[in-house]
């Protein structure tokens, strides 16, 4: 029995530390790999870096270019009106989809992977078929012609003032079914016994969606918004593809921009400044939602 | 403490430069060449290599005219890890040189006496600082115009040698409803037409000053204006459709007689060859208008990477094989190309092919032989992309000619 | 929960109905297009796409593009078809969706049942390095590969697509697991059941739904990289999203738009087979973890 009093000391011990062990790889991978990294652009923004990094200290001078190029303007205006379509189309989609679809609708289990499929492909994948479909040449303006419908227009991938609105098609082609399938969860996770008594009193559909629904779907309105913006700002694959940037360089955004001048122009310096400016951006939008989110669970 | 931190932090991304961990008696090959025509051509280069005896491992990482690849390159030697051989263009060849990445290939080049028949043009872009380091495999001209003789007999129209008889055959075209001039709308292209019309507007001195030497006063000269209200009326004679188009579709345009004209460098004749036409019966090669006797070139090579101090045998063996006059005559007969080296004998090549060598041959000869701007033989990356987003811009009607030049001096102040 | 949704309350009309189905279909129509059209035009001769009409019923059908996309297109010098860059992904995404879903399941169980303290921050920082912009990670990354040997190998590749997973994982699982109730835990505690014992009887039974997200989310993103593979894969471990790229974008002589097509399609085939086969789960598992607070 003596034994007793040591061991579940000692146990208990053991189990405080092996919950932080067990944390510790991956603290450690993201400390490294994420913030180290991080750090370590941004002693780049402020090096003479070209093809390679180097370590010649020219202070803020890559940031003066930085903010000198049109071309960045570009890039940011771009990923301003691109992030506020996208996210607002998918939203609103997504959230239709998911009400229409909440209405005891029979084929669900066959229209709910068809409208998730896109989010499973790259657009490596997709994006030859994008193009085509785009493409007035080929595309569903050729279609159309050969329909009959001589007069149809659909020319935007071809010109620099609607291009932009092009992308923002096909990301919501690819991730407004994503956003459908968290709401649908948000929905289905609802008490149906108060929207019966709402019901009771007489409130009709329209007015039970506005007044309680959507209020209780807030948790995946906030999901959503944090999976989209993330989606937003990393979109690289679909511009390369879909546009390459153009017609000219208008529909260039900042991933296009930061990739490029890091690895085509051999103007590394610039391209680690723009990086900055964008993690920055990001700390500035995503930093003050993280902190209200995570202190409200306590 | 801070300053330790940053040190070793810095220490351990930029560290040495490459190991060696190719396997002996292998040769790794990184390339764009993905496409049938240029890979066969490559796979004579790889059984001639494997017929010594050594094994070619392929990395092929197509995209975007060589810009994935090399972004591949630089992870690849971050990591220590650097192919035997890559494929690598102009200036991009002199910056990893200066970076110290590159190989001494001088025993090799001594041996095989480059120093005689590789044009001194080329050499700048082959040997850095008395070495060489790469094995130049063509030279691509980027000056020439394409026509279907069909369309231009039907209409009347003579070969145009200067720039108002091109302006008048554009004309005569759309009247005929036929698109003038086929064009793919990626800056490179726009770029590479640029090339041309830059050359017949400032001559070659002019043209020296402003894309090499990247002269502020040339750079914003009135005949700058006039190169880009040129590119205007070019502009005003292409498709509707034209913008992102890859360049073989436009220069199908031309196969199928819907256009007339295509500015593009000689790789376009591969494609008229596939679909089996006969270059003076159906198609027609020339210099564009105004450039007769200039050559703007750009050249493919492979960069041969440092393996750890010296060069292997296979590495050797490698270059060598790039530079034997048989690879070179096979290899640049499919590709549209010309020989790199000047001894080659042009009895494979089609009329075109044999045109384009005498023309190489002649403009080395009399100084006319310059690096292409929009295939970075003219000016570093940063520059020639700098010059690419304004080019693009006005083509596509961002900018008008005037504002174009002064963003044009901007630009290029900026990248340099 | 699933089975309480089946009883909603809301009532609709006939009119509504018809209307409901209508815009449901459309959209489905949509969201089919871009696929449809790789398909139909994977099964054409090239004849008939180049001058065709996109959207048509090929007059031919024809299984060469795909047959010819898989092992016998020109992907290098070689012609080697698509099949053996597939086998190369499927040993890279396997081991990263595995390591990469069993570490987010670990810390989501510390970060939930056993708080200590800045447990938040952590998570925190966890969360805001899945925004870090892929391209910033190129450099440094190579050269850390390159000093620990893995350069251009699987397992190299394997890491990288852990470490840059790690933020979502954790996020799914710590959200799953934050409703489930305490009490049961602390219960075990009492009859002296230790940390492992506490998650592989208690929490891991009941994962199901949350882990079948975390693997269509890592497996998705993990088959589909194409900027990793490409700069850190070597000869026998590039994946299939580079072959894919250097078939499709290759610049010269004839496009053959039907073989492209075939191999998007074969690209595209194990993601859709895994939304497919567990698709059913995915919106209860976002349903119990994701989506609530």
């Amino acid at each position: 029995m003596a034994s007793h009093a040591t061991n579940p000391d000692f146990r208990t011990r053991l189990q405080n530390w092996i919950p932080k062990l067990v944390l510790s790889p991956s603290l450690a991978l993201i400390l490294f790999f994420v913030y180290g990294f991080i750090f370590f652009t941004v002693y780049l923004s402020f090096t003479d870096s070209r093809i390679l990094p180097s370590f010649g200290w020219v202070g803020f001078e890559n940031y003066e270019k930085l903010f000198r190029l049109r071309h960045w303007d570009i890039a940011v205006s771009n990923l301003v009106v691109f992030s506020g379509l996208y996210i607002f189309f998918c939203t609103v989609i997504g959230l239709m989809l998911a009400i229409f679809l909440d209405q005891k609708i029979r084929g669900e289990s066959v229209l709910r992977p068809i409208y998730l499929y896109p989010m499973a492909l790259s657009f490596i994948v997709t994006g030859t078929a994008w193009k085509w479909f785009l493409d007035p040449g080929i595309g569903l303006e050729h279609t159309m012609h050969l329909w009959g419908w001589e007069s149809f227009e659909f020319n935007w991938i071809k010109d620099r003032n609607f291009a932009i609105y092009t992308v923002v098609l096909a990301a919501v082609w690819q991730s407004s079914g994503f956003v459908m399938a968290m709401f649908l969860a948000g929905l289905r996770g609802i008490d149906n016994e108060m929207l019966k008594a709402a019901q009771m009193d007489g409130a009709s559909n329209f007015s039970l969606y506005r007044r309680i629904i959507i209020l209780q779907l807030r948790p995946a309105f906030l999901s959503a918004f944090v999976i989209l913006s993330h989606l937003a700002i990393k979109s690289y694959d679909l511009v390369v593809a879909l546009t390459g940037g153009g017609p000219g360089r208008a529909t260039e955004v900042p991933a296009t921009f930061m990739y490029s001048y890091t690895f085509t122009r051999n103007q590394m310096g610039i391209g680690a400044s723009s990086a900055v400016t964008m993690l920055l951006t990001i700390v500035a939008i995503m930093v003050p939602y993280l902190y209200s989110e995570l202190r409200e669970k306590k | 403490m801070r300053k330790h931190v940053l040190m070793t932090t810095v220490a351990l991304f930029v560290g040495a430069t490459s190991t060696n961990i190719a396997a002996a008696g292998d040769v790794e090959v990184l390339h764009w060449w993905t496409s049938g025509g240029e890979a066969a051509a490559l796979n004579v280069l790889k059984e001639g290599l494997e017929g010594q005896g050594i094994g070619w491992n392929d990395m092929p990482v197509a995209g975007g005219g060589g810009e994935s690849a090399m972004t591949v390159l630089r992870a690849r030697v971050t990591a220590g890890n650097a192919p035997t051989a890559v494929q690598g263009l102009g200036f991009d060849i002199i910056d990893w040189a200066k970076q110290g990445s590159l190989a001494n290939l001088n025993d090799v080049a001594a041996k095989e006496g480059w120093d005689d028949v590789i044009p001194a043009a080329l050499q700048q872009f082959a040997k850095v600082d008395g070495k060489w380091v790469s094995a130049p495999v063509n030279v691509h001209s980027t000056n020439w115009v394409w026509a279907n003789k069909a369309v231009l007999d039907a209409n009347g129209i003579a070969v145009p040698t200067t720039w108002d008889e091109f302006v008048a055959a554009l004309d005569k075209l759309k009247a005929a409803g036929i698109t003038p001039v086929a064009h793919g709308g990626q800056a490179w292209q726009e770029a590479t037409v640029f090339d041309g019309v830059a050359m017949s507007v400032l001559g070659p001195d002019g043209y020296k000053a402003a894309f090499i030497d990247l002269d502020e006063a040339t750079l914003g000269s009135d005949s700058m204006k006039e190169v880009f209200d040129r590119m205007g009326v070019i502009r005003a004679n292409v498709d509707e459709n034209f913008s992102g188009r890859d360049w073989n579709l436009a220069t199908a345009m031309v196969i199928n007689g819907e256009a007339g004209f295509q500015m593009m460098g000689d790789w376009a004749k591969g494609e008229f060859i596939n679909a089996g036409k006969v270059p003076g019966e159906d198609f027609l090669c020339f210099r564009f208008p105004g450039t007769a006797d200039q050559v703007t070139f750009n050249a493919d090579q492979f960069m041969m990477f440092d393996q750890g101090g010296n060069v292997s045998p296979e590495q050797a063996a490698l270059a060598s094989a790039i530079l034997a006059p048989s690879f070179q005559s096979a290899f640049n007969v499919v590709k549209g190309s010309v020989p790199a080296r000047t001894d080659v004998s042009d009895e494979a090549f089609d009329a075109c092919g044999k045109k384009g060598m005498a023309d190489l041959a002649a403009a080395a000869k009399s100084g006319n032989l310059f690096g292409s701007m929009a295939h970075g033989h003219a000016s570093a990356a940063s520059v020639k992309n700098a010059m690419y987003d304004v080019i693009t811009a006005h083509f596509n009607g961002e900018y008008d000619s005037a504002t174009a030049v002064e963003e044009l001096v901007d630009a290029v102040s900026i990248a340099k | 929960m699933a089975i309480a949704s089946s009883d909603t309350a809301i009532r609709t009309g006939r009119v509504t109905r018809f209307f409901l189905y209508l815009v449901l279909i459309l959209f489905a129509l949509f969201y089919l297009l871009p696929f449809g059209v790789m398909l139909v035009n994977s099964v054409k001769p090239l004849a008939e796409i180049t001058g065709g009409n996109m959207l048509s019923l090929p007059d031919v059908w024809t299984l060469e593009p795909w047959f010819k996309a898989w092992s016998s297109a020109q992907i290098g010098v070689e012609a080697t078809g698509l099949s053996p860059y597939f086998w190369n992904s499927i040993k890279m995404v396997v081991p990263a969706v595995a390591i990469s879903t069993i570490l987010g399941a670990l810390n989501g169980y510390v970060l939930t049942k056993w708080r200590f303290k800045y447990d938040t921050l952590i998570f925190g920082m966890m969360l805001f390095a899945c925004f870090i912009p892929f391209q910033i990670v190129l450099i440094p990354m190579a050269r850390i590969l390159g000093l620990t040997g893995l350069a251009g190998s699987t397992p190299g590749l394997v890491l990288v697509h852990v470490v840059f997973g790690l933020g979502f994982t954790t996020l799914y699982f710590k959200n799953y697991y934050q409703v489930f109730p305490t009490e049961l835990i602390r219960a075990a505690q009492i009859d002296g059941a230790g940390f492992f014992r506490i998650f592989q009887r208690i929490l891991l039974p009941s994962s199901g739904p949350i882990i079948v997200v975390s693997v269509i989310w890592q497996f998705t993103n993990i088959w589909n990289d194409f900027l990793f593979g490409a700069s850190f894969a070597d000869l026998d471990s590039q994946p299939m999203t580079v072959a894919l790229n250097n078939l499709v974008q290759s610049s010269h002589g004839v496009k053959e738009y039907n073989v492209h097509f075939a191999g998007a399609v074969f690209a595209a085939l194990p993601t859709l087979l895994v939304y497919i086969v567990a698709g059913r789960y995915f919106v209860r598992g976002l349903m119990a973890g994701s989506v609530k607070g």
